[in-house]
């Protein structure tokens, strides 16, 4: 059977498997919607705001570990998905963003609603595809959803321009039966000589510590994860994009590491003589000034991208291989070896790490300690969140104080419910994201652990959110200013704030859920905090907005001292250096 | 130091604006670039020149792999290679052709058009070869140069081919 270029999209979609497309219809995609109209299998979600369509597919994708598909029209439709799909690029999401374009005879008429999607979009997608015939469109989708979901993912752009979906020109359904490009071979199997170094030297060391990451999860690694550590039983740290990936509840887990990590974490990994880098890339948030990092370890980094190894750190022993099947070879390398890890010296390595956490670990137990203040402080707001999700919750968080503060006290059991933009650190994120996710599971708790800054960026999704009853919980860290720009301004600047008040204009926040047709509640008080969430958490077919006023003057410790430090200088509290 | 890598592309629309695109998105330069379809013309092969420390080229050359149309990439620099540029000169009105002639004899030079007013030469040489030679014909006037880049291939049995 014949079909027109839209049918034929939706139909290589549906192929692929695809449940939900979030989007925004406009001229150049109307041939697109009006085949959407015409089928049943793939549900549309209508935002208010490209940006949220792009953020709610990747929550989608970062939950459920499927590509988030998105349609936006051209032009501004284009250029507002763009910091979507830079956020998606940074933390190798796999998004497929479908963009309508003026008709093939406009292109470079500078016509109406005309953008260079392919132009604009290049520097921040794994690949893109402009389509110029018809009959390309069911390969190009095949070949797209390969390459966004394969080897390091990341998302990519397909640009229609309009005439390619007309009604009237129909073609022929090919598809490929299986995607091979010559030019895309992603690595999966770990070579086998660097696998028996890697044993080697992890056997060898005496003070080792496993540093996951994001592509521990990205490769569905937990499970090898946590086998490799019940042999090795060796202190565990996880960064930010990995937390979830190593169950925060285990006794070798010691938290966050970098910028804002635990001060365990952080002197555990200047102090090793062996780090085995597992699907993180040494980023500027967690090394402090490379020259200065680790100075007695030993480096073994697995990735399943050759360029994000020795690119800021030299790796002694370079693994180019997906996650799990790295670890899976580890495993039984480190099994079958003749060498035993100095059980003496490990033990010996843990107690200090215990030591360091007795002697500066974060308090977990903030909210249940009496307190002469009626203010909230922060943490206390995730701690409570923690107790009334019973830590089962996907927790999706925007950027600043209160992500930081999610990040440190919200301890993920399980890989994939936290969801944040950790590598361009995008405000507005949080929101849609949880769109993505309760779309993905509709009977999960979803809660978005947002701050006033960041939940205005995006709050237009209130909208979305009724449209088609997603009730997710937004619990908003009420600082009345931009808390990480303030905590900046007060430790460099003198406490200059330039333009991180909002004098008196912050909107009520209450009044506003209820506008949206949600239910809002305001907690100023300590003691009202609790109660207030164990309600909120019981109301489970509406979305709630609860809105904590916190102590402002409250700033994320730990963290590493800027510029020129190392990992082992740590500001502990105001003014207070490890 | 000076590298010139040698790279195999998808023969598609913007092809090429990936690869130039990431040498500036990473903040590498191009001193020079060539590229042209080769064998059954479904990719081209490009010859870039850059400048840069072991460690950056090869960061570089790691990110150019990453490009979903890249299908190879080599430096090289790393071992014995041929390396040559085309270079058209256009003189002003010479007065003597014969010292001309012998100065670009050893570059494959060719006396293309000489006439009254102007003096077209071709020549092939190294980057550098072809740096000297213009130097040397800096006492006459030099109206007009166009240079195609280096090109390069590896010594012997070593090759980047499909």
């Amino acid at each position: 059977m014949k079909l027109s270029g839209g049918d034929m999209l939706l139909r290589a979609l549906r192929e692929e498997g695809v449940k939900f497309i979030f989007g925004y219809p406009g001229g150049a995609a109307l041939h697109i919607y009006d085949a959407i109209f015409r089928q049943k299998k793939i549900e549309h979600i209508l935002v208010r705001h490209e940006q949220g369509a792009t953020h709610a597919a990747d929550g989608y994708a970062r939950a459920t570990g499927k590509p988030g598909v998105v349609f936006v029209t051209s032009g501004p439709g284009a250029t507002n998905a763009i910091t979507g799909l830079a956020t998606a690029f940074m933390d190798s999401i796999p998004l497929v963003v479908i963009s309508g374009q003026v008709a093939s005879h406009l292109i470079g008429t500078d016509s109406f609603q005309e953008t260079d999607m392919m132009g604009v979009s290049r520097p921040i997608v794994k690949h893109s595809y402009l389509v110029q015939k018809t009959e390309d469109i069911p390969a190009i989708i095949s070949e797209a959803f390969h390459v966004a979901t394969t080897g390091r993912p990341g998302p990519v752009v397909i640009d229609i321009p309009k005439d390619i979906t007309a009604p009237e020109n129909k073609f022929e359904y090919k598809k490929p039966v299986k995607v091979n490009l010559r030019s895309y071979q992603p690595k999966i199997h770990p070579h086998p000589g660097q696998i028996k170094k890697a044993a080697k030297a992890i056997l060898s060391s005496e003070r080792p510590v496993i540093y996951a990451g994001g592509g521990a999860i990205i490769s569905n690694a937990s499970k090898q994860l946590k086998a490799l550590n019940k042999i090795l039983n060796i202190p565990v740290t996880n960064t930010l994009m990995g937390l979830g990936s190593y169950p925060a509840k285990d006794k070798h887990f010691m938290g966050m590491l970098g910028m804002h990590g635990t001060y365990q974490a952080n002197m555990a990994m200047h102090k090793a003589d062996l780090i085995l880098a597992i699907g993180a890339r040494f980023d500027d948030r967690i090394t402090n000034t490379p020259s200065k990092f680790a100075p007695d370890a030993r480096i073994i980094h697995i990735d399943v991208d050759p360029a994000s190894i020795s690119k800021i750190i030299n790796a002694d022993i370079p693994i180019v291989g997906q996650v799990k099947e790295s670890l899976d070879a580890l495993i039984k390398e480190i099994k079958r070896s003749k060498i035993k890890i100095d059980s003496e010296a490990i033990g010996k390595w843990n107690k200090q790490i215990t030591e360091w956490t007795q002697l500066h670990g974060l308090d977990h137990e903030m909210y249940l300690k009496k307190s002469k203040s009626k203010m909230i402080k922060p943490q206390e707001v995730v701690q409570q969140i923690y107790q009334a999700t019973k830590g089962d919750a996907y927790v999706t968080s925007d950027v600043g104080q209160h992500q930081m503060f999610a990040a440190q006290y919200y301890h993920f059991n399980k890989p994939r419910r936290w969801i944040n933009s950790g590598g361009l650190g995008t405000m507005g994120f949080g929101l849609p994201a949880a769109m993505g996710v309760k779309l993905a599971f509709p009977k999960k708790e979803v809660v978005c652990i947002t701050g006033e800054g960041s939940i205005q960026m995006c709050i237009q999704e209130l909208s979305t959110c009724l449209q088609y009853g997603l009730p997710v919980k937004i619990i908003n860290i009420n600082n009345q200013a931009l808390g990480m720009v303030r905590q900046w301004q007060d430790m460099q600047y003198s406490g200059r704030y330039a333009a991180s008040t909002y004098e008196e204009s912050l909107p009520d926040f209450v009044k506003l859920a209820e506008a949206y047709g949600h239910k809002g509640f305001k907690v100023t008080q300590r003691n009202k905090l609790g109660p207030t969430l164990e309600k909120v958490f019981r109301m489970k077919d509406k979305l709630v907005f609860v809105d904590v006023y916190v102590d402002q003057s409250e700033h994320v410790y730990p963290m590493l001292v800027a510029p020129n430090g190392s990992m082992e200088d740590m500001w502990l509290s105001k003014g207070k250096k490890a | 130091m000076k590298r010139v890598l040698a790279m195999l592309v998808e023969n598609k629309p913007g092809a090429l604006a990936r690869v130039v695109g990431l040498f500036h998105q990473r903040g590498y330069n191009i001193e020079s670039l060539n590229v042209a379809p080769v064998d059954d013309g479904s990719y081209s092969r490009l010859t870039v020149s850059t400048r840069g420390t072991e460690s950056a080229v090869e960061q570089i050359m790691k990110q150019i792999n990453k490009l979903i149309d890249i299908i190879k990439v080599a430096d090289l620099t790393e071992g014995e290679h041929h390396e040559l540029e085309l270079a058209l000169i256009k003189l002003g009105k010479i007065k003597d052709l014969k010292s001309i002639k012998k100065k670009i004899k050893p570059l494959n030079g060719k006396v293309i058009k000489n006439d009254s007013s102007s003096c077209v030469l071709s020549v092939t040489g190294t980057s550098i070869d072809i740096n000297n030679l213009i130097k040397s014909l800096k006492r006459n006037k030099i109206i007009e140069t166009v240079r195609s880049g280096s090109i390069g291939l590896h010594e012997s049995n070593k090759t980047l081919t499909i």
